[in-house]
């Protein structure tokens, strides 16, 4: 019965908690979020889907993109995911070392991306294309400058994690921390995936 | 004073997590506050139970902020030419009377009831969550004030409480007011989606042993529903708001015709979330009216799995019928049938859950009590809304209603007649769970029929109105386009003006209800049970303690706690009576849980929602105060996220003298 009483009492992961699903109620959080934020994704690709047609000044779509670049970040962004997975592996085998490790390489890959999506940014912008240029550029920097903003706050998290492992500072269950940093940041993966087919690869 | 029993090391080291993790002592900020009767205590509480009333204090404060808006409309249009407000004043009346009431009232009264209540109900200590449950009570209060701050620095948003473009822009717009809105409802919407998430792991997760989803009760049910409808609804939002701020701060054009934008993007995408949103505004007044109807007939409620499952099917269906709030928009006849067709098909489970509320109290031992007598005008009044609510579904019939009268009247009965009686209903059926005393009912009758002539009067005569032509949202009537005999829009106008005195004198005794109660001394303290409940939240003390339940109980029937005072014998059937709800409380307690152990007190969850309207003013005013909310934002989630849920015992500010609690270790005064 105590252990009943201390699962109704709080918020942290304790990870043995009884819980009527089974699963821990971080998890469980961490699942409804993304659904919700699912729909944020879907309400932002809509309203570029509308646009992406509409350029009353400037360059169009298909003049400014780079495929092969954008190609090679994604390629990285996606390789962080399989290091992601590594680091989560290493995280339920208790090894402090490694997961420290593979957050680390995630975070840098992930850098690595939206270091490539400033110098993409950077280059579209030299080439006529601002926030208000037309419609077609203000609807393409929101939707990636959120998937932008996800990737960024997600490396603030595994660095935030690296932090935190190393000095011994999580409250809960350690494993489970870093597979809801994993969860998160296959999601904004995920939603690459997404924007960069329809984005780049389908022409408009 | 708490209940609170710190984890001894032993436990600690074998929880294996909380070893060495000593952290806001550590982090040098500032120590966890401890338990004290003071005023502070609801600073940094996250007791679901108190986070329960100061939602619906505030909830019920932005209630009569958005009713004398309502009546300063009234008042502009009791005679021709009305002089009360001008043409602007006006447009920012109506606005942010709908903002108010529906974002600062109906959605918090109801997080209210649900934030108190569910957990209860479910037989749960507290929510999943507690810190974020803080967190999103101030959130939707820091949000809702700066949303009213407008008043005050330039004019209150104007564009009607859709914001359709072209109003929105700044063009049409000049003043601050819709930057306010747009930044204030984001801020109220992470308060939302925080909730929901919360609400809804609790609801799946924290049952008491034995109770399945189908054991739940039907309050919960729809809390539940209306959770998942948030979920999904406040990220269009959210994405529709972004774009709004775009445009308006940042000269973007994402609704700017000129530039070749769609304004038809806005209206979809606040439609998807705004259709949802109604039925976020109703299913929490089907949830209470479904608890008390069989309560005050003495019957179980009818057909409860019916119930439940058209609940849900709302849920569902609710996605599907945004569009009919375009139907004047020029969709296409394709988009037009097929919205007007699930529309209409929406109207089934709706009209399902009316036919089950009547069959529970057909051939019951009716009770007219005030919480009986607001659940049967519920049932009553929303059939009338709905009715009207059908003719919408029409599309010939609703190009002619659109932007009319019509259309007032319509929403007022769904969410005046239905929404806001519904929770009135739980006012009178709750209170003496909540505060120990019984809300009067004389006083209560005679605001239950104030309440109800005043509606009827108010918005009754919007129909003719609406038919007769007269459009919504326009600030001044003529004598001499008024109209002749039964159809004058001048006396219907009267009627309806006077409608809305009568109406906020209802609400006014209500009021004065709440201060007779507490304030008399011939008001008795309520008994344990007083109107002999079926669900576990009667199961307990009133009002509960801190940790809700001495013992979990176990669950083994929909509506237990009827089932443990009522046995039903064999052979004859006759239900008789087989303990008292003080005995059934006995016996619970007889052996209670040891080692309860309550999420500790926190000061991170008020500061975080803090910086939300910090960044607001940082984005309306000065990029300056902008980084400033948002390094705020960044140093208080560090704060929380090293900050366990639990705090050790040395991580405790010393108690306030004259406190009266303290971090000292205390066992729980069990029984």
């Amino acid at each position: 019965m105590a252990d009943t009483a201390i699962a109704h009492g709080h918020d942290s992961g304790h990870g043995a908690h009884v819980t009527s699903t089974g699963l821990s109620n971080n998890k469980l959080a961490m699942w409804m979020f993304l659904g919700s934020e699912c729909l944020l994704f879907g309400g932002l690709i809509s309203t570029y889907m509308l646009y992406k047609g509409r350029v009353n000044s400037g360059p169009q779509p298909d003049q400014i993109f780079d495929i092969p670049f954008t190609s090679v970040s994604s390629f990285v962004l996606l390789m962080s995911s399989l290091t992601m997975v590594l680091a989560v592996s290493a995280a339920q085998r208790k090894d402090d070392r490694n997961t420290n490790l593979w957050l680390t390489i995630t975070a840098l890959l992930g850098a690595t991306f939206v270091g490539g999506q400033v110098y993409e940014f950077t280059a579209f912008y030299r080439e006529g294309l601002g926030f208000t240029t037309s419609l077609f550029g203000s609807s393409f920097y929101t939707l990636t400058g959120f998937h932008g903003v996800h990737v960024s706050v997600g490396i603030i998290m595994l660095l935030a994690m690296v932090g935190m492992i190393s000095r011994n500072r999580i409250p809960g269950d350690k494993a489970e921390s870093v597979e809801m940093v994993g969860l998160y940041w296959h999601f904004v993966d995920v939603v690459w995936i997404v924007i960069f087919t329809l984005v780049y690869l389908i022409p408009s | 004073m708490a209940i609170i029993e710190r984890p001894s090391s032993e436990v600690a080291i074998a929880s294996g997590s909380t070893v060495g993790v000593k952290p806001s002592e550590a982090l040098g900020v500032f120590k966890r506050p401890a338990a004290s009767t003071s005023w502070r205590d609801w600073i940094v509480t996250v007791d679901h139970k108190k986070l329960g009333i100061m939602y619906g204090v505030a909830a019920f404060f932005f209630f009569i902020v958005g009713g004398l808006e309502a009546v300063l409309i009234r008042m502009q249009l009791i005679a021709p030419n009305g002089k009360v407000l001008n043409a602007d004043q006006y447009n920012q009346m109506f606005t942010m009377h709908a903002t108010t009431m529906v974002f600062l009232f109906v959605m918090p009264m109801a997080a209210a009831f649900a934030n108190y209540f569910v957990p209860l109900q479910i037989g749960a200590r507290d929510v999943a969550f507690p810190r974020i449950n803080a967190f999103g009570f101030w959130c939707f209060l820091f949000g809702g004030i700066f949303l009213n701050t407008a008043w005050f620095l330039g004019g209150a948003a104007d564009g009607g409480w859709f914001m359709y473009a072209p109003n929105s822009s700044t063009l049409f717009s000049p003043s601050h007011g819709i930057d306010f809105w747009s930044m204030g409802l984001q801020i109220t919407g992470i308060a939302s989606l925080t909730g929901a998430i919360n609400l809804i792991v609790t609801i799946l997760n924290m049952r008491a042993p034995g109770m399945k989803m189908m054991r739940m009760p039907i309050f919960t049910w729809m809390v539940l529903v209306v959770q998942f409808l948030l979920l999904f609804a406040i990220p269009v939002i959210t994405v529709a708001l972004f774009l709004l701020t775009f445009q308006r701060s940042f000269d973007a054009t994402f609704f700017d015709v000129a530039s070749g934008a769609d304004p038809l993007l806005w209206q979809h995408l606040f439609w998807i979330f705004g259709h949802p949103e109604v039925y976020i505004l109703i299913l929490p007044s089907f949830g209470i009216v479904s608890e008390i109807l069989p309560v005050f007939s003495k019957k179980p409620l009818f057909g409860y799995p019916i119930v439940a499952m058209s609940g849900a099917a709302i849920g569902f269906v609710g996605w599907g019928v945004w569009a009919h709030h375009m139907f004047a928009s020029g969709l296409g006849p394709v988009s037009v049938t097929v919205f007007s067709m699930a529309t209409m098909a929406i109207a089934v489970p709706t009209g399902v859950k009316i036919v089950n509320w009547v069959m529970t109290m057909w051939g019951g031992k009716l009770q007219f009590t005030v919480p009986m007598l607001f659940s049967i005008a519920l049932v009553v009044q929303f059939t009338i809304g709905g009715l009207s609510g059908v003719t919408h579904a029409v599309a010939p019939s609703d190009t002619q209603q659109t932007d009319t009268y019509y259309i007032v009247a319509h929403f007022h009965y769904v969410l005046f007649g239905g929404a806001i009686f519904g929770l009135f209903a739980g006012f009178y059926y709750w209170w003496p769970k909540m505060f120990r005393k019984q809300l009067s009912e004389s006083l209560g009758r005679w605001n239950f029929w104030l309440m109800v002539v005043g509606m009827n009067m108010t918005f009754g005569p919007m129909h003719m109105l609406g038919l007769q032509g007269q459009p919504r949202r326009m600030s001044v009537w003529t004598e001499a386009r008024a109209g002749e005999g039964f159809f004058n829009l001048g006396f219907w106008n009267r009627i309806s003006s006077i409608g809305s005195l009568v109406l906020s004198l209802g609400v006014l005794l209500f009021i004065i209800n709440v201060v007779y109660t507490h304030k008399s001394k011939k008001v008795a303290i309520a008994p344990l049970d007083p109107w002999d409940g079926r669900t576990l939240e009667w199961m307990t003390d009133s009002p509960p303690k801190e940790h809700n339940f001495d013992t979990i109980p176990t669950i083994n029937n929909l509506d237990e706690f009827f089932h443990r005072k009522y046995a039903q014998d064999a052979t004859t059937h006759e239900i008789t009576q087989v303990a008292t709800a003080e005995e059934v409380l006995a016996e619970m307690n007889a052996h209670p849980d040891e080692h309860i152990h309550m999420p500790s007190r926190s000061y991170w969850p008020i500061l975080l929602a803090l910086a939300f309207p910090i960044i607001g003013y940082g984005v309306i005013y000065n990029r300056v105060i902008l980084a400033v909310g948002v390094a705020m934002v960044v140093a208080t989630m560090f704060g929380w996220a090293m900050e366990p849920s639990t705090g050790a015992d040395d991580d405790f500010d010393p108690p306030a003298p004259g406190d009266g609690g303290g971090h000292t270790k205390e066992l729980a005064p069990l029984g």
